[in-house]
C-alpha cells in the first residue's frame, strides 16, 4: 500500500509542477498578481508531495518490501539500516527521486527565503524551476517508475546493494553532489527570468549570487567526497580518474567557478552582463548533460548502473528543450550592445576576465575530452578512448596559468588600477613566495621541481591574500576593528582562495611524493616504507552484518613508538558473493599511511600487501572543504540582505514593463 | 545586427552537440564496428608483458579463446578481474592485451590480484588497440581456433554477459572446432 501512496504522491507532485510551470508564468506575462502569487504556495506543495513520495520509497527499503522491484534488486535483508536508506539512491530510479526531491527543496527554498524579491521576478524564477521539475518528474514517472511491483513473484530476499556503494562516504556523496548540480538550476532560473523580463541589470546578479555560491559549495563538497571515497574504497590509493562520470560533475564545477566570479563583476560593476547570463545557462546545461551522459549509457563507465536507450532519448529531448530553448531566448533577448561601463586593462575586471577565460577553457577541455570518443564515433571514424594523460596534459598548464593572476586578484582595484601599485604591494609577497618555492622542497630529498612550482604558486596566492588583509588592517584604527570590518563576502573569498592553495599543494605533493610497495608478507614480517615499520601481526576471521572477512592486523611504528594499528579487510559479501578490499588508513594532516590486502599467497598464511605512504593527501580534501566553507560564509554578507531599498524602484519599473 | 548574430553562436554550437549526442544514442558503445567481426585478428608483433620474445597473431590460434583488453588505470577492469579468474579456472583460455599501460604496474597488478591470463601482450602505445578499434578498457574479444574474431564486448564482462552472449557462442565455436 505504501508504495502506491508514494506513486500517487509523485503523480500529484507532477501535476503541481505543471501548474507551477504555467500559471505564474502566465500571470507574469498578463500582469495577473493572483496567478503570480500562487507560485510560492505551489513550490511548497511540490516539496510536500515529492517528500511524501520519497519517504514512501525509503520506507519500502527500510522495511525490506521485496515486492517492490527496485528494493528487490538493490537491497537485502542483511544490509545495515543506514545502507538500506542509502540504497534508495544507489540506483537509477532512486537517484532520480533524489534529484526530484532536491529540486523541490531548492524551489521551495527560493520561494521561502526571497521575501525581498519582486513578485514578478519570483514568479518567473519559480516557473522556470517548475518547468525543470516537469521534465524530471515526467522522466521518473514515464520511464523509471521507482514503485513498480514484482507481483505475484515476490522474491524472498533482495539482490543486495553493490558492495562498492556500501560505505559511509556514499551515503552523503550523491545528496551533496545533487545539491550542487540542482542548485545551479536556481542561477539558471534567475538568468532566464532576467532574459524574459528583458531587464539584465546588476540586480539579477545580486539576487542569484548567494544561491550560486551555496550550490557551488555543495558541489565542491560532493566532488571531494567522491574523490575521498574512490581513495579508500577502491583499495589502491587513487583519488581522481578522469572517468566520464567524474567529469560530468567536474564540468559544472568549473563552469560554476567561472560563473561566481563573473557574477561578482556583474553585481558590483554591471559588467559582462550577457556573458554572465550565458555562463549561468552553461553551468546548468552541463549539469543536465552530466545526467544525460550518466543515465543514457552513451559513454561506458563504472558509474553507469543501468542504461536504457529510451531513457537516453528522453533526457536528450529534455536537454534540447531546456538548453536549446534558453539559448534561443538568449540569442533574441540578451543585450547585443556592449555595456557603456568601461574598465582599464589593469584592473580587477581584467583579472576576473582571466579567471573566466581559464575556467571556460578548462571546462571546454574536459567537455571535449569526455565527448571526443562519442564525436569520433558519430562521425563514423571508429572508436577511440581518451585517458588521464590527455586531461593532465591540458589541465595542469591551465592551473599554472591561473594562479599568478589569482595572487594579484584580492589586492587589485575595480575599474582602473596601476601596475606600479601592484608592484609595490606585491614585491615582498613575490620575493617570499620565490624563497618558499626554492627552500621548502629542500626538506624532502630529492629536490622535486613540480613541488617547488606548487609551493611557489600557492605561497604567492597566500601571501597576496595576507598582504591585502594587512593593508585593510593598517587602514583601520585598530587591528580588532579592522578585522570586524572585513565583510563575510570578503572572508568567504579569503577562505575559498586559501582552500584552493591547499588543494594545489595537496594534489602536487601527493602525486610527486607518494610511495608504495607491493609485498608478500607473512604474519610476523616487518617491512619498512618512508621510515615507518609495518609489522604484520596476524590474520583473523571476522564477521560483519552482511559479509565475512579476513582481517589483517598491522602495527605501524616509527623509531620504536607505535603510530597506528591498521586493520585492512578482504570481505566476501554474503548476498552476491562479491569480494571487496577494505583498505585501512592511518590519516594524518601531513601524511596518510594506507594498507590494502591483496590475495593470499601459498598456504603458510602469507598475503600480498600493498603499503602506501601518501604525504599531504588530506590537504586536497581540506582545501575543497575550505572552498565550500568560503562559499557558504559569503552568503551572510549584508549586501544580499540590504536589497530591500533597491527593490521598490525595480519593482515599479518591472511592472511598468509588463 | 552583426552583434545580434553573434549571440546565436552558443545556440548553433549546442545544436551541433545535440546532433552528435543523438547519433551517439543510436550507436551502442558496446557494439563492435561490424568491419572486424568474422575477420582475422589484425596482424601484430608486440612484446610479451614482462617476458622475452615477441608475440604475434599466430599465438592466438589453435583454440577458441578470449582476448581481454585491460589496463591498471582502468577502474572497471578491477571490477571485472575476479570474473576473468573464474573463467580461467573453468579452463577457458584467456589472453590479455595490456593496453597503454606501464609494465611494472601491470606486473604488480597481476601479482596482487592474481593472473588469469595465459599471456599478456604489452601494447604500450595502443597500436594494436587502434587496429582493433578499442573503445576503452575493458573489452573482450572472442577469437576462434583459426584466429578469427567472432564477437566483441565493450565494457565489463560478468556472469550476466557471459550467460547471455558468450556462453552460447563459445559452445558453438567449440563444437565447430571439434568437427574439424
Amino acid at each position: 500500500m505504501i508504495p502506491e501512496i508514494g506513486h500517487f504522491a509523485l503523480i500529484i507532485a507532477f501535476c503541481l509542477t505543471l501548474m507551477l510551470a504555467t500559471v505564474p508564468a502566465w500571470g507574469a506575462w498578463r500582469g495577473n498578481a493572483t496567478a503570480m502569487a500562487l507560485a510560492p504556495t505551489l513550490a511548497v506543495g511540490i516539496l510536500v508531495f515529492v517528500g511524501i513520495s520519497f519517504a514512501c520509497l525509503a520506507s519500502a527499503f527500510l522495511q525490506d518490501d521485496f515486492s517492490v522491484s527496485l528494493v528487490a534488486s538493490h537491497s537485502n535483508s542483511l544490509l545495515p539500516p543506514i545502507y538500506k536508506f542509502a540504497a534508495v539512491w544507489g540506483n537509477h530510479e532512486g537517484s532520480l527521486m533524489l534529484w526530484a526531491l532536491i529540486l523541490a527543496l531548492w524551489t521551495a527554498a527560493v520561494a521561502l527565503f526571497s521575501p525581498q524579491l519582486p513578485l514578478l521576478v519570483l514568479s518567473r524564477v519559480l516557473s522556470v524551476m517548475g518547468a525543470i521539475g516537469v521534465g524530471f518528474l515526467s522522466f521518473s514517472l514515464a520511464t523509471s517508475n521507482p514503485f513498480a511491483r514484482l507481483l505475484p513473484a515476490t522474491p524472498a530476499d533482495g539482490g543486495d546493494l553493490n558492495p562498492l556503494l556500501q560505505d559511509p562516504g556514499l551515503i552523503i556523496h550523491p545528496p551533496l553532489l545533487y545539491m550542487g548540480y540542482v542548485g545551479f538550476s536556481v542561477s539558471f532560473a534567475f538568468a532566464i527570468a532576467a532574459l524574459l523580463g528583458g531587464r539584465l541589470d546588476a540586480s539579477w546578479a545580486r539576487w542569484s549570487r548567494p544561491w550560486t555560491n551555496i550550490a557551488w559549495g555543495f558541489l565542491s563538497l560532493g566532488i571531494m567526497l567522491g574523490s575521498w571515497w574512490a581513495y579508500y574504497e577502491l583499495g589502491w590509493g587513487g583519488w581522481w580518474f578522469w572517468d566520464p562520470v567524474e567529469n560530468a560533475s567536474f564540468m559544472p564545477w568549473l563552469a560554476g567557478t567561472a560563473l561566481i566570479h563573473s557574477l561578482a563583476a556583474t553585481d558590483k560593476r554591471g559588467l559582462f552582463k550577457s556573458w554572465t547570463v550565458l555562463l549561468a545557462i552553461f553551468a546548468f546545461s552541463l549539469s543536465l548533460l552530466g545526467t544525460f551522459l550518466v543515465r543514457s549509457g552513451v559513454l561506458t563507465s563504472v558509474h553507469a548502473f543501468a542504461t536504457d536507450p529510451a531513457r537516453g532519448m528522453f533526457i536528450l529531448v529534455f536537454l534540447a528543450l531546456v538548453v536549446g530553448g534558453s539559448l534561443t531566448l538568449y540569442a533574441f533577448r540578451a543585450p547585443a550592445v556592449s555595456s557603456r561601463v568601461t574598465f582599464a586593462w589593469v584592473s580587477r575586471e581584467s583579472l576576473l576576465l582571466c579567471n573566466n577565460v581559464v575556467f571556460l577553457v578548462a571546462t571546454l577541455t574536459v567537455l571535449f575530452g569526455t565527448l571526443f570518443p562519442l564525436i569520433v564515433d558519430a562521425l563514423g571514424m571508429g572508436k577511440v578512448s581518451v585517458g588521464p594523460p590527455y586531461f593532465n596534459a591540458v589541465f595542469v598548464p591551465l592551473m599554472v596559468l591561473l594562479v599568478p593572476f589569482m595572487g594579484i586578484g584580492p589586492v587589485s582595484r575595480w575599474k582602473r588600477d596601476d601596475v606600479a601599485r601592484w608592484r609595490s604591494e606585491l614585491m615582498i609577497p613575490a620575493a617570499v613566495a620565490v624563497a618558499c618555492g626554492f627552500t621548502f622542497p629542500l626538506l624532502n630529498a630529492p629536490y622535486n621541481i613540480w613541488v617547488a612550482l606548487a609551493v611557489l604558486l600557492s605561497s604567492w596566492l597566500l601571501l597576496g591574500l595576507a598582504q591585502d588583509v594587512l593593508r585593510k588592517l593598517r587602514n583601520a584604527s585598530s587591528a580588532a576593528r579592522g578585522l570586524r570590518r572585513l565583510t563575510p563576502g570578503y572572508c568567504g573569498m579569503l577562505i575559498a582562495h586559501l582552500g584552493f592553495a591547499a588543494c594545489v599543494i595537496g594534489v602536487v605533493a601527493t602525486s610527486q611524493y607518494s610511495l608504495e610497495r607491493d609485498l608478500r608478507m607473512s604474519p610476523g614480517d616487518t617491512q619498512e616504507l618512508a621510515g615507518y615499520q609495518f609489522q604484520f601481526v596476524e590474520v583473523t576471521q571476522v564477521r560483519g552484518p552482511n559479509f565475512i572477512a579476513d582481517e589483517a592486523r598491522i602495527v605501524v611504528s616509527r623509531d620504536g613508538a607505535i603510530v597506528a594499528s591498521l586493520l585492512p579487510q578482504k570481505r566476501r559479501y554474503l548476498a552476491g558473493g562479491s569480494v571487496m578490499t577494505e583498505a585501512a588508513i592511518a590519516p594524518g594532516l601531513f601524511r596518510d599511511l594506507y594498507v590494502a590486502m591483496g590475495e593470499p599467497i601459498g598456504s603458510d598464511g602469507a598475503w600480498a600487501m600493498r603499503l602506501h605512504y601518501k604525504p599531504l593527501v588530506r590537504w586536497m580534501w581540506l582545501g575543497a572543504i575550505f572552498m565550500a566553507v568560503g562559499a557558504f560564509t559569503s552568503v551572510f554578507d549584508k549586501r544580499y540582505r540590504r536589497q530591500r531599498d533597491v527593490v521598490p524602484s525595480v519593482n515599479k519599473a518591472a511592472l511598468h514593463g509588463v | 545586427m552583426v552583434s545580434r548574430l553573434k549571440l546565436f553562436l552558443p545556440l548553433i554550437l549546442f545544436a551541433m552537440l545535440a546532433i552528435t549526442l543523438f547519433r551517439g544514442l543510436s550507436l551502442d558503445p558496446r557494439e563492435m564496428p561490424s568491419a572486424l567481426i568474422d575477420r582475422p585478428f589484425p596482424a601484430f608483433s608486440l612484446p610479451r608483458l614482462n617476458g622475452t620474445g615477441l608475440l604475434s597473431q599466430a599465438d592466438l590460434k589453435g583454440q577458441v579463446s578470449l582476448l581481454n583488453v585491460w589496463a591498471t588505470w582502468c577502474v572497471a577492469c578491477r571490477v571485472e578481474h575476479p570474473y576473468l579468474k573464474q573463467l580461467a579456472q573453468k579452463g577457458i583460455p584467456v589472453f590479455g592485451l595490456n593496453y597503454k599501460d606501464n609494465d611494472a604496474d601491470a606486473q604488480r597488478w597481476l601479482e596482487e590480484l592474481g593472473d588469469p591470463y595465459r599471456f599478456n601482450i604489452a601494447d604500450h602505445d595502443g597500436t594494436l588497440g587502434l587496429d582493433l578499434g578499442v573503445y576503452g578498457a575493458p573489452e573482450t574479444y572472442l577469437v576462434d581456433a583459426a584466429g578469427v574474431i567472432r564477437y566483441r564486448h565493450a565494457g565489463v564482462l560478468d556472469q550476466r554477459v557471459w550467460d547471455a552472449v558468450f556462453q552460447p557462442l563459445y559452445q558453438t565455436l567449440m563444437a565447430e572446432s571439434g568437427d574439424q
